[in-house]
C-alpha cells in the first residue's frame, strides 16, 4: 500500500505543478537515516519523482504552512489535515491558497518501540511491506507487525482519514474503534499531588530545552515565544529545572483545545521525553468540558475563544 | 609499564578505587540511551553503548555554568560588584569517551585556548580533566570519523584507551596524564602480547565497518562568497525547525549566551549554551536580526563548520563525525549531505 500511495503522491504532485494549480508540494522525501523521512517542497514538477510515503511520516507538514503567502499543494493525513483546520481557523493560512491532497492513514510507527524490541543493536534498514516491518542490521534481521509497533498516539487515533481535502490519493480506511485514548492520562489523574510533581519532574528532567518539541508543534507559532522574550523575561535561560518545567507548563497550557495529539514533539524529542503527557490531559479537558476535539471543523470557534450565553459553565455566564 | 589487562569482573571495583584519586564520570543507561553521569555510590556504569546521547563536552564545558556574581542588597557596601563564582577543579577523569569526542575537545581547544584568546574556566578544566577512550569495536552506519582525521581507535587526543577484548579491557596509557591514571588502577595484571595481538584485530576489524565517507577535500579551494551565495541553502533548510537539537547534542559547537539572574539578593552571571539555530541567537538591541530568516541560520551552522572554521585554524573542519546530528535530527536534515553538496558546488 506505502508503494501505491507513494507512486499516486509524485502522480498528483507532478499533474497539480505542471497543471499550474500548485506554485509548491510539500511531502516527505525517504530520510538517509532509518526510520525517518525529511519534510521537502517541490517547484519543479520533474523532481515529484523525490516524494516519499512510509509509516516514518512522522513530523507535521502543517510546521511549513504557516504565513506562506502562495500556492501550496500540501499531503495531509488525518492529525496534519486537523492542524490545517486549526491553522485556517487561527489565520495562518488561507483555505484558498491550498490544494489538500489526503492520505488516508494507518499510522506512524514508533521507532522507540523497534530500538528496544531489537534491544538497541543498531539498525542499518527498515523495510515495509504488507503492514510488516523488516528490520536489519549487522548480522540479525527481524520482522514486526506494524500494528503493534505504533506511535502511541497513532494506536489511540480516531480520526486517521483527513477531515478535509480536495482529493485523496486512496481509499478511506476504517476508523479504530474500541480504542480508550485516555487510559494514562486517567492514571495520572488518580495520583496525589506530590506523586504527579514528582511523576511530571522525573518525565523532563532530561530536557536539555532545545525546544524542538515547540518547534516541531504546528500550534507554535508565535512571532517571539514566551520563552524568548526578553522584556519582561519570562523564563530564566539556564538549566535550572524550575525554568524548564516552567516552560513545559505553559507550552502545553497554550496548546489547549488545540493540539491534535500529532505526536511531532514526541518524535522531535532527542532525549525521548514524553511529551503528550501533559498535552493530552488537556485535550481530555477539552473534551469533556467543552465536547471539543481540535481540527475537526472549519466553521467553528474553539473553545479558548468563543463567548455563550448558554454556555454550559456558570463561571462565565 | 603502565599498560594493563583487566578483567571486565573487577571492572566496577577499578572503577570504584580510582574514584579515590579523580572525579570519575561513566556512561550510565537513562532509559533507551547512554549519557555522561559522575560516578557515585548508586550509578550504574555501563560500557554496553554505541556512543552516548549526550557528547561529553559538559564535563568541561557545562551547559549553564556560573561565571560571577555579586549581591543586589542596598545594604551592603559590596553591593554590585561582580566576583569569579567558587570553581571546583578537582581533577576529573572521563572513561569510556569514543575516539571521536576526544578529538572534538582538540577541535574546541583550538577556539577556547589559542594565542588571542584564553578562556579561563574552560582551559583550567580541561587542564583537570584525563579523557580515557573506549575505542569503537562497532561503528554506527552514521559514523564518520575516518573522513574528518579520526578513526574507531584513534590515539592522538586521548590520555589513555580501553580496549575492549570481550572478557576484559587492555589500558593504555598514551600521555603523561593517562599513564599517571593507569598506574593509579588497583589491579588488573601487566598487559601480555596476546591482548596486544587482540587490540589489533579490532582495530582493523573496525576501521572496515566504516562505510560513510564524507568529501571534504574541495572545501578549501572554494571561495567563502561562492559557498556564501549558493543557490541550494533555501532547500536545505526548508524542513529545519530551528531547534537546537543539533547544536547541543554536538561535542563540537561551543557558542554560549551570558545571562544575568536574580534570585532575592543574589545576583549570578550565568553562560548558557547557546545555538545559532535560535533568531534570538543575532537578535540585536535595536531590533534588528542579520540573520532572521531560517537559511540564514542553517547556512550559518554549515558554513562555520565547513568552511569558516577550517579556513581560520588551518587544521580540518569543525566536526569530529560522531554523527549525532545525523541520527537525531528531528528533520533528518544531514550533514554529509550538505558537505556533499559544498564540496562540489561549482560557481557558475
Amino acid at each position: 500500500m506505502m508503494a501505491e500511495y507513494t507512486e499516486k503522491i509524485r502522480e498528483t504532485a507532478k499533474r497539480l505543478l505542471k497543471d499550474g494549480k500548485v506554485d509548491i508540494f510539500i511531502g516527505y522525501r525517504k530520510g538517509s537515516v532509518p526510520m525517518m523521512n525529511e519534510p521537502v517542497s517541490v517547484s519543479d514538477p520533474e523532481k515529484t519523482g523525490l516524494l516519499h510515503w512510509d509509516s516514518n511520516c512522522g513530523l507535521n507538514l502543517c510546521n511549513y504552512l504557516t504565513k506562506r503567502t502562495d500556492r501550496i499543494g500540501i499531503l495531509a493525513n488525518g492529525c496534519i489535515s486537523r492542524n490545517i483546520v486549526t491553522h485556517i481557523i487561527e489565520n495562518q493560512i488561507k483555505r484558498e491558497q491550498l490544494y489538500i491532497v489526503g492520505v488516508p492513514c494507518t499510522g506512524m510507527i514508533d521507532p522507540k518501540m523497534i530500538r528496544r524490541a531489537v534491544k538497541f543493536k543498531e539498525i542499518h534498514a527498515v523495510e515495509e511491506k504488507d503492514g510488516r516491518f523488516i528490520v536489519k542490521g549487522d548480522g540479525f534481521e527481524e520482522t514486526f507487525e506494524k500494528n503493534e509497533f505504533l506511535q502511541k498516539n497513532c494506536a489511540t487515533c480516531l480520526h486517521r482519514n483527513p477531515v478535509i481535502y480536495d482529493e485523496l490519493i486512496g481509499e478511506k480506511v476504517p476508523e479504530q474503534e474500541g480504542i480508550e485514548p485516555f487510559r494514562d492520562v486517567k492514571k495520572i489523574e488518580a495520583m496525589e499531588s506530590d506523586d504527579k510533581w514528582g511523576f511530571f519532574t522525573r518525565m523532563i528532567s532530561s530536557c536539555i530545552r532545545c525546544y524542538a518539541c515547540r518547534n516541531a508543534c504546528p500550534l507554535c507559532y508565535c512571532a517571539t515565544c514566551f520563552v524568548d522574550e526578553a522584556q519582561p523575561q519570562w523564563l530564566g535561560k539556564s538549566s535550572d529545572p524550575t525554568d524548564t518545567m516552567t516552560f513545559h507548563i505553559l507550552r502545553a497550557f497554550h496548546c489547549a483545545g488545540r493540539c491534535t495529539d500529532c505526536g511531532a514533539c514526541e518524535r522531535a524529542c532527542p532525549m525521548g521525553i514524553n511529551l503528550r503527557q501533559f498535552t493530552k490531559k488537556l485535550n481530555k479537558d477539552a473534551l469533556e468540558l467543552f465536547s471539543w476535539e481540535a481540527g475537526l471543523k472549519e466553521d467553528q470557534r474553539p473553545p479558548m475563544d468563543v463567548y455563550k450565553t448558554d454556555d454550559n459553565n456558570d463561571f462565565i455566564r | 609499564m603502565t599498560d594493563k589487562v583487566i578483567n571486565k569482573k573487577d571492572w566496577a571495583g577499578v572503577l570504584k578505587g580510582i574514584r579515590n584519586f579523580y572525579r570519575v564520570f561513566v556512561p550510565a543507561r537513562e532509559g533507551d540511551f547512554h549519557n555522561f553521569r559522575a560516578l557515585e555510590d548508586e550509578t550504574m556504569p555501563n560500557f554496553d553503548f554505541f556512543n552516548t546521547r549526550l557528547s561529553p563536552k559538559s564535563v568541561v564545558y557545562p551547559q549553564s555554568e556560573r561565571m560571577f556574581e555579586c549581591l543586589n542588597d542596598p545594604e551592603n557596601p559590596e553591593k554590585g560588584i561582580l566576583k569569579e563564582a567558587a570553581k571546583d577543579y578537582t581533577p576529573q577523569a572521563v572513561i569510556g569517551i569514543r575516539p571521536c569526542d576526544a578529538q572534538a575537545f582538540q577541535i574546541v581547544k583550538r577556539n577556547f585556548d589559542n594565542p588571542e584568546y584564553r578562556d579561563p574556566w574552560w582551559v583550567k578544566r580541561f587542564e583537570s580533566t584525563v579523557l580515557v577512550g573506549l575505542g569503537c569495536n562497532s561503528p554506527c552506519p552514521t559514523c564518520f570519523c575516518t573522513s574528518v582525521g579520526g578513526g574507531p581507535f584513534q590515539e592522538e587526543c586521548l590520555d589513555a584507551i580501553l580496549y575492549d577484548l570481550g572478557d576484559r579491557y587492555l589500558v593504555k596509557g598514551l600521555t603523561e596524564k593517562g599513564k599517571e591514571f593507569s598506574s593509579k588502577l588497583q589491579g588488573g595484571a601487566p598487559a601480555d602480547e596476546k591482548a596486544g595481538k587482540e587490540a589489533k584485530a579490532l582495530v582493523s576489524a573496525a576501521s572496515e565497518k566504516i562505510k560513510a565517507k564524507v568529501p571534504i577535500d574541495k572545501l578549501g579551494g572554494k571561495a567563502v562568497t561562492a559557498l556564501f551565495n549558493a543557490p541550494f541553502w533555501d532547500e536545505v533548510a526548508f524542513s529545519c525547525i530551528n531547534c537546537g537539537t543539533c547544536t547541543f547534542l554536538c561535542p563540537t559547537c561551543w557558542c554560549f549566551d551570558i545571562q544575568d539572574e536574580v534570585c532575592g539578593k543574589q545576583v549570578d552571571r550565568i553562560r548558557n549554551w547557546d545555538t545559532c539555530m535560535s533568531p534570538l541567537f543575532t537578535l540585536e538591541g535595536s531590533g534588528h536580526n542579520p540573520r532572521d530568516k531560517k537559511f540564514q541560520r542553517v547556512r550559518q551552522r554549515f558554513m562555520h563548520k565547513l568552511k569558516y572554521y577550517p579556513d581560520k585554524f588551518k587544521n580540518g573542519i569543525q566536526c569530529s563525525g560522531c554523527g549525532r546530528c545525523v541520527r537525531y535530527c528531528p528533520v533528518n536534515i544531514d550533514i554529509r549531505t550538505v558537505a556533499g553538496l559544498m564540496n562540489e558546488y561549482k560557481e557558475k
